[in-house]
């Protein structure tokens, strides 16, 4: 074809030019700004709104962080050494921070105590949360940690955490022992044990109320973000297994079983959680033998407990449901018994299903565990809203408050939130 | 994995009560302490003071039920309680005594089965405005907006007040003290109104007290005094002359200074002799031992010091005496005679 | 031993578990009958019938303390009601907008989306609503701010009022007539909602496109206006104006009831914004892009091929945050507000000390709302159940 052109072309380029790069409005920051923010005429509206909204936020919060006054005796100081410039006043929570965090009244010389705990508390965890990274033998370390925790938080004799420890482990053992009989025997005896160790425990524990006895430190006087914590873990964790045994209870075919379960799971449902811990707080005294005299955290554990199991039923049911029919029919043609099945089949999978679900619950009940403030507890919440925010020395700075209080709870459940997506990802076993 | 523990613990607990009978003088002395009922703060009743321990008035009452039953004043497990869980706690046994700020009424002592055992202190409703609004009679609060604790005779006196007057107000209920007073001094409500004393308290804990100034209207009758459960008399029998103590030991001169010298031998005033236990047997009729009285006394002193100390004119609260001061001084206490 | 014998097992289990249970329930109940006993009290219901004593801010009802319990309950069912409805709708603008501006091609308002999500859901609504009301309670001025010449603050537009005890708006008075007005409005809704309808069949049924913007805007505005003329301008402004203590006169929004309304939208919609996102991910690609190979443009493709099938996915956890909105406005108490929780649970516990019963009538309002929107829901999911064949 050259040829024919030829005479006809007055030039033709017989090389090939170097490659250069792309115009500049269609590289590098330049495209990326056209096409991710100014696409059209109803995008650049948007960024500009939402630069001008950024725009107003850091104007207002930017001087309040960075003026801010963290050394002053109460809030006129604060307001004097701002001299009216914007700026906020974290002296309250350089001054009152241990206050927020173990309540008013937990001695202020033990504080490392639940600090421990706590600490503790991540160490026990962490083969929970990540399997594959840490030894599996640290898990009997978490088995030992509510033991310790409460030895450590609540203090008293050791001997308390110790016999309630011996009771497990003598109710599990004789479990071990039984269960090639039938899993009932098993269950049922062990159960047995345990109650008749912490029976006989109970009159160790009586005569001997000194021995090694750490501080004793009264429930009521338990508050702060720790008490948020405390409520957290304790009724997430003791609402799993009760979870588990609702859900299968409404998948049974029986129909008594049943029922109850569906009455119990819809009723926790449908009623808010602040009138289950009025019911703790106002109404559970009447339904316990006269004499009887539970702590009102306890009283609460229980009532959060139950909400929290009818709604992580829930989200196991949707597990149990989620399973193919095959492998209960595998389960049945292997031969297995229901506990069997269940505990070597089908829980395993259906667990490993609900995992997002149940950390939104969990994430969910964290966050709810702020309503005992209603009730006169002094959680968080209700440390800012009560003693603090009340004292003359500080009355009036809330944003201060509130806003340190969203931050540690944010930073708890975003965390949380983060590891299930995570987990998420490490538990798909499909392909994408 | 807690609760079992509990449960262990409740086990043990459990037998232990169980085997004592069900009267509450029984289960105080063993368990060891009083669980006394009190406010969840306010300055001058109750109130934890910075190192958290529980002063005031009631706290005071509480300390000489103690101090009378388990000769410790400080076996008292205070029990801190809002105007809407202190009605339940009371009856569900989860303390023993209430002494928190609690107006006497009849439905309180008979529809809801508690027992008033006295008054310790003789209060009324009033109202607390800043001085800038230029009000000087309650009845000038036509249209105000009023802070008013939820829960308490304050919230029906107040309905009643402004409908007995034909005007018009605008609640804005509130849970706590604390509370009412943020939302006041917010300028959120007009007024707030509470018992005269209660306000007095309050206004002593503002940043400029002089700006505010309480109405002269008492606008109802609130006796406000310790109760037990309806039912265990000889309880209740010890709590009412436990507080009789106390108002007495004003009237004869009987002080936290010199209770342990009078009570050391028998003086000449025969009812301080059969008070402090140097004559008769007072306290065996109540179950208790001799020295009953003087232990209660020596707690923190006779009513008119604890007075002085928590809510006299030399406290930022600075209240007068008025109609609590002793029946000698034109006051209502009037302890019935110890014999 | 029964236990082991299959025929029978499963009754023998059921046998232990009912009698569990009645053991369980006769405990308590013994325990309940001994502890009133003891205490010399009973469960009784009368006192609904008698004179409340107290006073309630927010009355959608007439109602003062001469009314019974009963109605104080129902004023606070009433405003629990209110609250909830007015949150829901607003949970549900905020929550589609952030959902879908989550997935926009815009970088930065995806990624200021994401953060409103992210910060909303993971802080406690009761943080938000005591945020809210302390920003209300304590920087907006008093109405005293707003008197005399040298006032610090001043209305908007003579017609708002923004102050530490709510918002004052002009409230409509009804004349003669005004009602005229306002069902001329509404029929014309019902109007513009029959015709986008006929529009729909019309493209559906004979592929021909009907404009419908310009024309439901005609429709919103024109009928009433004229209505409203014809009519002789029955419908008057009440406005609020600064008397005695308060402002008084047009319609007060208690800071109490902006609180927990605004909490409850931004909480709430920062879940329903999830919902949006997973339900608007969850139609595959292939459907958008079979859409747009048929040459549809973007904005008829998210109506027209993937909303409808998204929203089969987005409705039911809707529906379920409707559901916590109206369990979580029992937080009112927090702030004041005369919800139910803080009537019947609140005022009316205290001044009876009627707990048990209060508690549970309490527990019953919510149970009947609960369970009468779930029944709705699955009504609604058997309804839109894909057909098989």
């Amino acid at each position: 074809m050259s040829d024919t052109h030829a005479q006809s072309v007055a030039f033709m380029r017989d090389t090939m030019l170097p490659e250069a790069p792309p115009p500049e409005s269609e590289a590098g920051v330049v495209r990326w700004i056209r096409s991710n923010l100014f696409s059209g005429w109803f995008n650049t509206i948007l960024t500009i709104t939402s630069l001008y909204c950024l725009y107003l936020f850091l104007a207002a919060v930017g001087p309040w962080l960075v003026n801010g006054v963290w050394d002053a005796a109460d809030i006129r100081e604060c307001r004097e050494k701002l001299q009216g410039a914007t700026g906020g006043c974290f002296a309250v929570i350089a001054e009152r921070w241990p206050q927020m965090i173990f309540g008013f009244k937990y001695p202020s010389e033990i504080y490392w105590r639940p600090a421990v705990a706590f600490i503790l508390l991540l160490v026990a965890i962490a083969p929970v949360l990540f399997s594959k990274v840490f030894p599996a033998r640290m898990l009997y370390f978490s088995a030992l940690y509510p033991f310790l925790a409460y030895y450590l938080i609540w203090g008293g004799t050791i001997l308390i955490p110790v016999i309630a420890l011996l009771g497990f482990a003598v109710g599990y053992f004789v479990y071990a022992r039984q269960v090639y009989r039938s899993f009932a025997v098993g269950l049922f005896g062990g159960i047995a044990a345990a109650v008749a160790t912490w029976f006989i425990g109970g009159f160790i524990t009586a005569a001997l109320p000194e021995f090694l006895a750490l501080r004793e430190v009264a429930s009521r006087d338990i508050g702060g973000f720790m008490l948020n914590l405390i409520l957290g873990t304790v009724c997430v964790s003791l609402s799993l297994p009760l979870g588990i045994l609702l859900a299968l209870g409404r998948q049974s075919e029986m129909p008594v079983v049943k029922g109850i379960c569906v009455v119990f799971i819809e009723f926790i449902r449908g009623v808010p959680l602040i009138t289950l811990l009025f019911v703790a707080n106002v109404v559970l005294a009447y339904f316990l033998p006269p004499g009887t005299n539970f702590d009102l955290i306890v009283r609460v554990i229980i009532m959060i407990t139950m909400f929290a199991s009818a709604y992580i039923a829930e989200v196991i049911r949707g597990g149990l449901a989620a399973l193919p029919k095959g492998q209960y029919e595998a389960a049945n043609a292997l031969g297995l018994d229901y506990p069997q099945a269940m505990r070597l089949i089908i829980l395993p999978q259906a667990l490993k299903i609900s995992i997002p679900g149940i950390v939104n619950v969990a994430v969910g009940l964290f966050k709810d565990t702020t309503l005992v403030s209603i009730i006169s507890m002094f959680d968080l919440v209700g440390m800012v809203r009560g003693p603090i925010l009340s004292s003359s020395d500080w009355n009036g700075v809330y944003w201060e408050l509130f806003g340190f209080a969203g931050l540690l709870f944010f930073v708890v459940c975003y965390g949380i939130s983060q590891y299930s997506q995570w987990l998420e990802r490490q538990l798909r076993t499909d392909h994408r | 994995m807690k609760k079992t523990v509990f449960l262990g613990a409740l086990t043990i607990s459990g037998l232990l009560a169980g085997a004592a009978a069900a009267a509450t003088l029984d289960d105080v002395k063993a368990r060891g302490k009083l669980n006394c009922g009190v406010t969840t703060g306010l300055t001058g009743f109750s109130e934890p003071d910075a190192s958290g321990r529980w002063e005031g008035l009631d706290a005071a009452v509480c300390r000489a039920v103690a101090a009378a039953v388990l000769s410790d004043a400080d076996a008292v497990e205070f029990v801190p309680l809002t105007a809407k869980t202190r009605f339940t706690s009371l009856a569900s046994g989860e303390i023993d005594m209430m002494a928190r700020v609690t107006t006497w009424t009849l439905s309180r002592d008979t529809d809801l089965k508690f027992d008033f055992v006295g008054i310790n202190y003789y209060d009324g409703q009033g109202f607390i405005v800043p001085k800038a609004l230029g009000v000087t009679s309650a009845k000038d609060l036509d249209g105000a907006t009023v802070c008013i604790q939820t829960g308490t005779t304050t919230e029906l006196n107040l309905a009643d007040f402004f409908r007995a007057n034909n005007i018009s107000y605008e609640p804005v209920p509130v849970e706590t003290d604390d509370e009412a007073a943020q939302q006041y001094l917010a300028g959120a409500c007009d007024t707030y109104t509470t018992d005269a004393s209660g306000l007095a308290a309050t206004r002593a804990g503002f940043p400029t007290p002089a700006d505010h100034v309480v109405l002269p209207e008492i606008i109802s009758k609130e006796p406000l005094g310790p109760l037990v459960r309806h039912g265990d008399n000889d309880w209740a029998d010890i709590v009412r002359w436990s507080l009789n103590a106390l108002i007495a030991a004003e009237e004869y001169g009987v002080t936290q200074a010199n209770v342990e010298d009078k009570a050391a031998s028998s003086g000449t005033n025969p009812e301080v002799n059969r008070l402090l236990g140097t004559e008769g047997e007072l306290g065996a009729m109540m179950g208790l031992d001799k020295d009953w009285a003087k232990r209660a006394i020596a707690a923190s002193g006779n009513y008119g010091e604890i007075f002085e100390r928590n809510l006299g004119v030399n406290t930022p609260i600075g209240l007068a005496r008025g109609l609590n001061a002793q029946w000698t001084n034109g006051g209502l206490l009037y302890s019935p005679p110890f014999r | 031993m029964l236990l082991s014998d299959t025929r029978y097992r499963s009754y023998t289990f059921q046998f232990i578990a009912l009698l569990c249970l009645i053991a369980a329930v006769a405990f308590l109940a013994r325990n309940l009958m001994n502890n009133l006993e003891a205490a010399g009290l009973n469960i009784s219901y009368s006192f609904l019938n008698s004179a409340s004593g107290y006073d309630i801010n927010q009355r959608p009802i007439a109602y003062d303390s001469q009314s019974t319990h009963l109605r104080a309950a129902i004023v606070g069912i009433l405003n629990t009601l209110i609250v909830a409805v007015l949150a829901c709708v607003t949970a549900t603008f905020l929550g589609v907008a952030a959902g879908v501006l989550r997935l926009s091609n815009n970088w930065i308002v995806a990624r200021l989306m994401a953060i409103y999500v992210e910060a909303f859901r993971n802080i406690p609504v009761l943080i938000w609503i005591l945020i809210i009301f302390s920003i209300l309670t304590m920087s907006l001025p008093a109405p005293n701010a707003f008197r005399g010449d040298d006032a610090t603050s001043s209305m908007l537009f003579r017609a708002f009022a923004f102050t530490n005890r709510g918002i004052y708006t002009p409230l409509p008075i009804m004349g003669p007539g005004g009602w005229l007005v306002a069902g001329v409005f509404v029929a014309s809704l019902i109007g513009i909602w029959l015709f986008r309808k006929w529009a729909t069949k019309k493209l559906f049924d004979e592929g021909r496109m009907i404009a419908t913007f310009w024309p439901s805007v005609a429709l919103f505005f024109i009928p009433a206006l004229i209505a409203f003329f014809v009519l002789g301008m029955p419908i008057t402004l009440d406005y609020p104006a600064l008397k005695g203590f308060n402002f008084q006169g047009g319609l007060q929004i208690r800071g109490s009831l902006i609180a927990l309304w605004l909490a409850l939208s931004v909480y709430t919609g920062a879940f329903i914004a999830e919902n949006v996102r997973a339900g608007i991910q969850a139609v595959s690609v292939g459907q958008s892009e079979a859409a747009a190979s048929l040459g549809l443009r973007p904005r008829r493709i998210m109506n027209l091929v993937v909303l409808p099938q998204a929203l089969r996915v987005i409705i039911p956890p809707l529906v379920s945050q409707y559901l916590n909105i109206t369990k979580n406005s029992s937080l009112a108490i927090a702030v004041g507000y005369m919800d139910i929780t803080g009537t019947l649970g609140g005022i009316t516990l205290n001044q009876t000390g009627r707990a048990i019963e209060c508690v549970l009538l309490l527990m019953a309002f919510y149970l009947v709302i609960s369970l009468s929107i779930s029944t709705v829901m699955n009504l609604y999911n058997n309804a839109i159940k894909l057909r098989e064949r």
